[in-house]
């Protein structure tokens, strides 16, 4: 880059500064300089000339040289050092920022209704929308038509939890439908998760037809829309969550999940069959993913506006950083063009209190440094997993403490636009008393 | 990177396969320096004279599209920036992003002393390495030239860690260059109000510096060409963190552009490192746990979303030990492999009366396992059983973790109980408790379920071991 100044201008630049010993220069004509910045001007010197007109200086200086002056022996050896410097230049280069929107992003992700209100057969209070992102989430280039969504974690029997985690449901632990009522009213929770542990023949075996009572009292208990899951008895799961599916005909829920490693079709049907959404749940593999999305549409007749994949979240230091990438590469292959993988996304991401971090009281690594207190160790790191998801596309989250579920609604709304919050004057940051 | 295939790398290479690199062949070199697992340097011919001119034309080409930036000196310098990709899949991000952790000069001598130790010794152990914090940045709060001088010569007593030395004056910045220039500090910052002041301490003591233009890019656009136009390429670009939102939304917005310019559309003006400044979640006034998670959450954000550097306040373990992970998370390189080699490993110098725990050949499980064994002194047998690279529980759920498998990969690696152990006994995960009657059928042995954590090994070991004579 390069500035400009004509010949003529640069007595008055000069005025009033110590360098009549220059007067004796006379120049024929109006001369451009061309102000270079890498024939420019050793430090040291410009702060001897003054900084204002230093680089000027420094030009008149190797002009004068050039036309024979004897500028060497006026300013002795300053100006010899001079030559291999670097000059400042004196107004800032004024310019201006402009950056394209990706145009490759032109395959719009499948839009998916969670919950039914009385007008569509259902008895929910509201309903929920996922997807129709035309971008990355929060990405400038095209407005994320909805935001994330909680639903927060019901078990039909008393589990073992954290501690952090456990404090905050000892009082409804035996109830699934008053845990139900609390996630809703006390810690805002837009959607509930029934698991349908106690299934499992391994632990209580409960049957099919008692744990559709279960999803009765739920639905009755709370009105925002559901998520029915099994035990994950891959076995017993399809038959459970057939009944369930019954019991909550055209409540539009979210069925967790058909897996390549049960029989799918059961579930895929159960869904068509009682107006129900299903959860396509692969273990971080993408091709696994487009494997699974296409025997649902093609062989099982499953409706695009009635797909959601979970395509696995490990834990933070679990994983994540496969979990996180594998999202990220479902969501861009969407986005670019492959129906195969253009679907909401869910995310697991109670599995965050898997990581020892989450719960242990203390490092079991003698090298470590002290790990802190545990109960805030537990609800940061199913934040931070579900927030790196969130920004990898991931839509809606499945979570289990209250703390985790604000903090998490809070950065993904603010991020999304919804959130109005002060403005807090940031320029001068360095000197804040915090 | 201005070229992606190893034939337009070889094109600039000796082309002579004399295997001095390491490579059998000049074209196996190139595509290693195409994904960057091998250096230029490393073809030692090519720093011959002859080949001087190729060399430097193709160190121009394979430079990364974001500029790498030095700060400090020596064995704890950090290098900063140089990614080449927006997602990293596309091949994996570079330079992790530097954590400092801030100090200021109104602080009690006692206090600085104990938060420097503690910000240079705090560790944490993981995948066979230690996670750290990288830097210590000294805030000027009180704005007096000569306090600031002693802290930041109190700090360089303490830690050899690089310093960022953050004044939007001046002179306060020219008081902590005279003590610390030779360990190479960052400037923060300058700004459109003082940068000419700045400009000069950057020229004068030859250190990097942070521009800052909050909310404007075009400012900050603006003052990068200005350094540039002064030769200086050592720049860092702050484009503003503000704590909440909508404004939050509009920095995060600042982070993608900046970096879909410099990379996507080599825009060389912002083709700089960012720095992002999480501790502005302290300026909304919340208590100190939830301006310490909020924080959290910011720096998890542009860690995420290409902050290169960040400066940062609380020191609470539980605001260092997500931030250190999610910086591994997103840093750590996708191409290495996700399990490691199914086979029996023994932890220390295991004999007959030793232990053989079973777990998965997904890697993290592994390491996770074979770490809190070795750590505690535990002499042992551990099958890494192959699952695909699942963890445990996956793996149980998936079925690739069954007790027929387990106790095939015992036989496929030759494993004999008899010669190796007195006891005939195996002890599972306590993940896979389900798989204890199963996995006694399929080998005939005695099968424990050993604890839901490997970090519970030991106190599980002093109750259950030596097993009791059934
Ligand atoms: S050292 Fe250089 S010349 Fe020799 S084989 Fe490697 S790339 Fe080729």
């Amino acid at each position: 880059m390069s500035k400009k100044i004509k010949l003529s201008e640069l007595g008055s630049l000069f005025n009033g500064m110590d360098v009549e010993a220059l007067e004796g220069v006379t120049i024929e004509g109006d001369i451009e300089l061309e102000m270079d910045a890498s024939g420019g001007l050793n430090p040291q010197l410009a702060y001897m000339l003054g900084h204002e007109t230093a680089q000027i200086a420094q030009h008149l200086i190797n002009i004068s040289r050039l036309m024979g002056y004897p500028v060497d022996q006026l300013f002795g050896s300053m100006a010899r050092a001079a030559v291999p410097g670097v000059a400042r230049p004196q107004e800032l280069l004024r310019s201006k920022f402009e950056v394209a929107r990706m145009d490759e992003w032109k395959n719009p992700i499948q839009e998916v209704t969670l919950g039914a209100t009385s007008a569509d057969g259902g008895s929910r209070g509201r309903t929920i929308t996922l997807g129709g992102e035309n971008a990355l989430p929060y990405y400038f280039d095209s407005p994320m038509p909805h935001r994330n969504y909680v639903t927060m974690d019901v078990f039909d029997m008393p589990i073992g939890m954290a501690k952090a985690v456990k404090v905050n449901y000892e009082d409804v632990i035996e109830s699934p439908a008053e845990w139900a009522k609390k996630v809703v009213k006390d810690f805002n929770a837009d959607m509930v998760t029934i698991h349908l542990i106690s299934t499992d023949p391994n632990i209580r075996d409960t049957s099919a037809k008692e744990a559709a009572e279960t999803v009765a009292d739920v639905l009755q208990a709370v009105d925002v829309p559901i998520v029915i899951g099994g035990s994950g008895n891959p076995d017993k799961d399809p038959e459970v969550l057939e009944k369930a599916a019954e019991v909550a005909e055209g409540e539009r829920v979210l069925l967790a999940s058909a897996s390549l490693n049960l029989d799918y079709e059961r579930i895929a049907k159960a869904a068509n069959q009682y107006g129900h959404v299903v959860l396509s749940w692969t273990q971080l593999e993408i091709n696994a993913q487009k494997e699974l999305n296409r025997k649902l549409m093609k062989q099982c007749s499953v409706k695009r506006e009635d797909i959601i994949m979970d395509p696995t979240t490990a834990a933070l230091g679990y994983g994540l950083d496969y979990a996180y990438t594998n999202m990220e590469r479902i969501r861009l292959a969407g986005l670019n063009g492959d129906d195969e993988l253009s679907f909401p996304m869910s995310s697991g991401t109670t599995n965050a209190w898997g990581a020892r971090e989450s719960w242990m009281v203390k490092s079991p690594l003698k090298e470590d440094s002290d790990w802190g207190a545990r109960e805030y160790r537990g609800p940061i790191w199913e934040i931070v997993t579900g927030l790196a998801l969130a920004l990898a596309g991931n839509d809606l989250f499945m979570m289990m403490h209250p703390g985790s579920v604000a903090v998490l609604k809070e950065i993904t709304q603010s991020l999304h636009g919804s959130l109005e919050r002060d403005t807090v004057d940031i320029s001068n940051w360095v000197t804040a008393e915090v | 990177m201005k070229i992606n295939s190893p034939l337009e790398v070889y094109k600039y290479l000796p082309q002579t396969n004399c295997g001095e690199c390491g490579e059998a062949t000049c074209m196996a070199f190139g595509s290693h320096v195409i994904d960057r697992s091998l250096k230029l340097e490393d073809c030692t011919p090519l720093l011959e004279d002859k080949y001087k001119k190729k060399y430097l034309e193709l160190g121009e080409l394979m430079a990364p599209e974001i500029r790498e930036v030095i700060i400090g000196v020596g064995e704890h310098a950090v290098t900063v920036g140089g990614d080449d990709v927006l997602y990293r899949h596309q091949l994996t991000f570079f330079d992790q992003p530097a954590f400092a952790i801030d100090v200021w000069d109104t602080m009690p001598e006692s206090e600085l002393v104990e938060r420097v130790t503690f910000i240079r010794d705090f560790k944490k152990f993981y995948v066979g390495r230690f996670l750290r914090m990288d830097m210590i940045a000294v805030r000027s709060t009180s704005g007096d030239p000569g306090k600031f001088r002693d802290v930041v010569s109190k700090v360089m007593e303490n830690t050899e860690l690089p310093l960022i030395l953050c004044s939007l004056d001046p002179e306060v910045l020219k008081a902590g260059l005279e003590v610390s220039a030779e360990r190479r500090p960052l400037l923060y910052a300058a700004t459109k109000d003082n940068w000419q002041a700045v400009a000069d301490l950057v020229l004068e003591y030859d250190v990097p510096t942070v521009l800052f233009a909050p909310d404007d890019l075009d400012t900050l656009k603006s003052l990068a060409s200005t350094f540039m136009e002064m030769g200086r390429y050592d720049l860092i670009l702050d484009p503003g963190t503000n704590p909440q939102g909508n404004m939050l939304r509009e920095s995060f917005e600042n982070f993608l552009k900046l970096r879909r310019a410099g990379i996507k559309e080599g825009q060389r003006e912002v083709a700089f490192p960012l720095m992002s400044v999480p501790l502005t979640a302290y300026l909304t006034g919340g208590d100190a746990v939830s301006s310490s998670y909020w924080e959290t959450v910011l720096a998890t954000v542009f860690t995420v979303r290409y902050g290169d550097i960040m400066i940062l306040h609380s020191i609470e373990p539980f605001a260092l030990l997500p931030e250190m992970h999610i910086r591994d998370t997103i840093y750590t390189d996708p191409r290495t492999p996700v399990k490691v080699e199914p086979k029996v490993y023994e932890v220390g110098s295991p004999g007959k009366d030793s232990p053989v725990i079973v777990t998965t050949n997904f890697a993290l499980t592994y390491y996770t396992v074979e770490s809190d064994l070795a750590s505690n002194g535990i002499d042992c047998y551990l099958l890494a059983a192959d699952t695909d690279g699942l963890g445990v529980e996956a793996a149980v759920a998936g079925g690739q973790l069954t007790g027929q498998n387990i106790s095939d990969e015992f036989k496929k690696v030759d494993f004999d109980f008899n010669e190796k152990t007195g006891h005939n006994t195996i002890i599972l995960p306590g993940l896979g408790a389900r798989l204890q009657g199963d996995l006694e059928d399929a080998t005939g042995m005695n099968v424990l379920v050993g604890p839901q954590d490997s970090g519970q090994i030991p106190p599980w070991m002093d109750k259950n071991w030596p097993p009791k004579p059934k």
